[in-house]
C-alpha cells in the first residue's frame, strides 16, 4: 500500500471504503535474525532501520499489548534538539534531522509540525544559562535564537507579563522544534517496516530468555511460544528493569510515573511549544484544539500507569502563572505513563553483559523526540555490533567509569532528573 | 495516595518527599569500588511491595520507612525510621 495524492483520490471516489490495512498483523515464526522486544515507537523504528538501512529483514517486533499502547501513545508529542552536553547534542540533532524527512522516508503522514519550541526565562541567571545552551547548540550546527522580552511579547501576546514574582524576560527558541502525531509515528514505522518484511506480532508477552550452555541468548520465551533469535534487542522503556531481570541483569534505572493532560478544545491560541522557566510546565495546542501539557514526574517509584493529585496541582499552577486565562478551560483527560528514569537522566543504548542481548533504555521523559534517532542507532548497534558514532557516549558502563551525561546536574537521584 | 504518618496521622501526599528504595546501604569506608558502584547506581526497581524512605517535610519532619506496592500504590506499613541518614552507613 503506497500513499499518494492518487491513492487518496481513488479512495475518495469509492467513498473511502477500500483502504487496506497499512501493516500486517503477523504470527510468530520459529526463528528470526533479530527479535525486538517492544512494539512502541523505538522498537518499530529499530526494525525499520534494520530492514531499510542495514539490509536485515528477517526481523520480528514483539509487543505484549497492541503497538503504541505504552509511552508512544501517552506522551506530549514534542520534538526538539535543544540539549547542551556532548553526547546529547549530536544524538538529538541526528534525531531532529530524521524527523524532518520522516514522512518521505516512511510514505506516511506523521504530521510533523515544526512550529518552534521556546523555553521562557525569568531571571538574569536563567537568561545566561539559556544563552550558553543556545551557543552550545549553534556551535554544533543546531538552530537557536535568544529572544528578548519584546520579541516574546510579539510572538505570544497572551502571556501574563505582569507576574511580579516570575517576570517573563525572554526565551530561547528553536524554530525547527515542534510536534508530531505520536500514534501516526507508530503506525508509520509499522507501515514501512511491514512492507519490508518485518513481522509485527501483537499480544505476545516475553516471559523469559532462552540461553545456550555458554549463557548466550538464543531466543525468547513468550506467551505465544518460544521464538529463536540470532540477537535480541530490548526497547521496553518503563519496563526495562523487569525484562532485564529475566536475563539476570540489574540496571541503573528506576521506573517512575509521568502524567500528561489535555484540555477541552479551544480556538487556536498557542502557536508553538512553550515551557515555563520558573516551574515545570510545558504546553502545545493540538490540531483538534486541546491544550496538551505536562510537568514533573510524580517522584516515587511506580509501575501503575496513573499518578496523584499533588503533581496535577503543581502542573496546573505552572500553567496559571503563565496564562491566567486558561483557568476557565476545563481539563478533558489526564493519564500516566511509566518512565525509565536513569541515574544521570540520559539514555542507555548498548550491548549488555549477556551475549546476544542488546539494550535500549533509560529514556527518562524524553523518549518521543528520540524515536527516529533511537531506531537508527539501535539498529546500527544490532547490525554492526558496535555503537553508532552519535550514540557512543550512551554506554551502560558509563556509570562505573564516571562518564555521566547529566544535563540537570543533580547526580544519581532518578526522581530529580 | 495518602500516608498515615505515625506521628501526625493521615496526611496528603504533597507533604512528603521521596528518597527511594530503602534497601541500598552505603558501603563502609573500606568498601570496594564495585560496592560503591552498586550502592550508587544499581537498583532492583521492584515491581510489587517495596520498602522505601520518605520524609515528612510538610509535617513532623521525621524520616519514615514505608512499604508500598509499586504496581498499585497501596501502602501496607508506615514506620518511623529515625536516623535514616546514619542508618544508611553500613558497618
Amino acid at each position: 500500500m503506497k500513499y499518494s495524492i492518487f491513492s487518496l483520490a481513488r479512495a475518495a471516489f469509492s467513498g473511502h471504503k477500500n483502504w487496506q490495512r497499512t501493516w500486517r498483523d503477523a504470527s510468530p515464526k520459529d526463528h528470526y535474525d533479530v527479535v525486538i522486544i517492544g512494539g512502541g515507537g523505538h522498537g518499530l523504528a529499530t526494525a525499520w532501520f534494520l530492514a531499510s538501512e542495514y539490509g536485515i529483514r528477517n526481523v520480528a517486533v514483539l509487543e505484549k499489548g497492541w503497538i503504541g499502547s505504552g509511552n508512544a501513545g501517552r506522551n506530549t508529542t514534542i520534538i526538539r534538539s535543544n540539549y547542551g552536553l556532548p553526547g546529547n547534542t549530536g544524538f538529538y540533532e541526528l534525531s531532529m534531522k530524521l524527523w524532518e524527512r520522516m514522512e518521505q522516508d516512511l510514505n506516511y503522514n506523521t504530521m510533523v509540525s515544526q512550529r518552534g519550541v521556546i523555553n521562557l526565562y525569568h531571571s538574569d541567571a536563567q537568561r545566561d544559562a539559556y544563552a550558553r545552551r543556545g551557543n552550545t547548540m549553534r556551535i554544533n550546527g543546531i538552530d537557536a535564537e535568544l529572544l528578548d522580552l519584546a520579541a516574546v511579547k510579539k510572538m505570544m501576546p497572551f502571556l501574563n507579563f505582569d507576574n511580579a514574582r516570575f517576570p517573563v524576560q525572554g526565551g530561547l527558541l528553536q524554530r525547527r522544534g515542534g510536534t508530531a502525531r505520536h500514534d501516526a509515528v507508530v503506525w508509520g514505522y509499522a507501515h514501512a517496516a511491514s512492507a519490508l518484511g518485518v513481522d509485527i506480532i501483537q499480544n505476545c508477552e516475553v516471559t523469559g530468555f532462552s540461553r545456550d550452555a555458554n549463557g548466550k541468548v538464543t531466543g525468547v520465551e513468550t506467551s505465544r511460544g518460544t521464538i529463536g533469535a540470532g540477537k535480541v534487542g530490548m526497547a521496553v522503556a518503563g519496563s526495562s528493569s523487569r525484562v532485564a531481570a529475566m536475563a539476570g541483569l540489574r540496571l541503573p534505572i528506576e521506573s517512575h510515573v509521568l502524567q500528561a493532560f489535555v484540555s477541552e478544545a479551544i480556538k487556536p491560541l498557542i502557536p508553538n511549544v512553550m515551557t515555563f522557566g520558573a516551574g515545570h510546565f510545558y504546553v502545545s495546542q493540538s490540531d483538534k484544539g486541546g491544550l496538551v501539557f505536562g510537568g514533573d514526574i510524580d517522584g516515587y517509584n511506580s509501575y501503575a500507569q496513573r499518578g496523584n493529585m499533588p503533581v496535577m496541582e503543581d502542573v496546573c499552577e505552572g500553567g496559571m502563572a503563565l496564562m491566567p486565562m486558561i483557568g476557565r478551560v476545563r481539563l478533558l483527560r489526564q493519564w500516566g505513563g511509566i518512565m525509565d528514569m536513569s541515574m544521570d537522566g540520559s539514555p542507555i543504548i548498548d550491548k549488555t553483559p549477556v551475549d546476544g542481548l542488546y539494550l535500549n533504555a533509560g529514556w527518562c521523559y524524553g523518549g518521543f523526540k528520540a524515536t527516529p534517532g533511537s531506531g537508527l542507532v539501535f539498529a546500527h548497534l544490532l547490525a554492526r555490533n558496535e555503537p553508532h558514532k552519535e550514540a557512543a557516549r550512551f554506554r551502560l558502563d558509563r556509570f562505573r567509569r564516571g562518564a555521566m551525561i547529566d544535563e540537570k546536574g543533580v547526580g544519581a537521584q532518578p526522581n530529580l532528573h | 495516595m495518602r500516608i498515615v504518618c505515625p506521628f501526625c496521622g493521615e496526611r496528603e501526599l504533597g507533604e512528603f518527599t521521596y528518597l527511594g528504595d530503602a534497601k541500598p546501604v552505603r558501603p563502609s569506608a573500606g568498601g570496594s569500588e564495585h560496592d560503591v558502584f552498586d550502592y550508587l547506581y544499581l537498583r532492583d526497581n521492584v515491581a510489587g511491595a517495596m520498602s522505601e524512605h520518605w520524609y515528612h517535610g510538610g509535617g513532623c519532619r521525621a524520616w519514615l520507612k514505608i512499604t508500598r506496592n509499586t504496581l498499585t500504590h497501596e501502602i501496607s506499613s508506615v514506620e518511623p525510621a529515625a536516623g535514616v541518614g546514619a542508618a544508611k552507613v553500613g558497618g
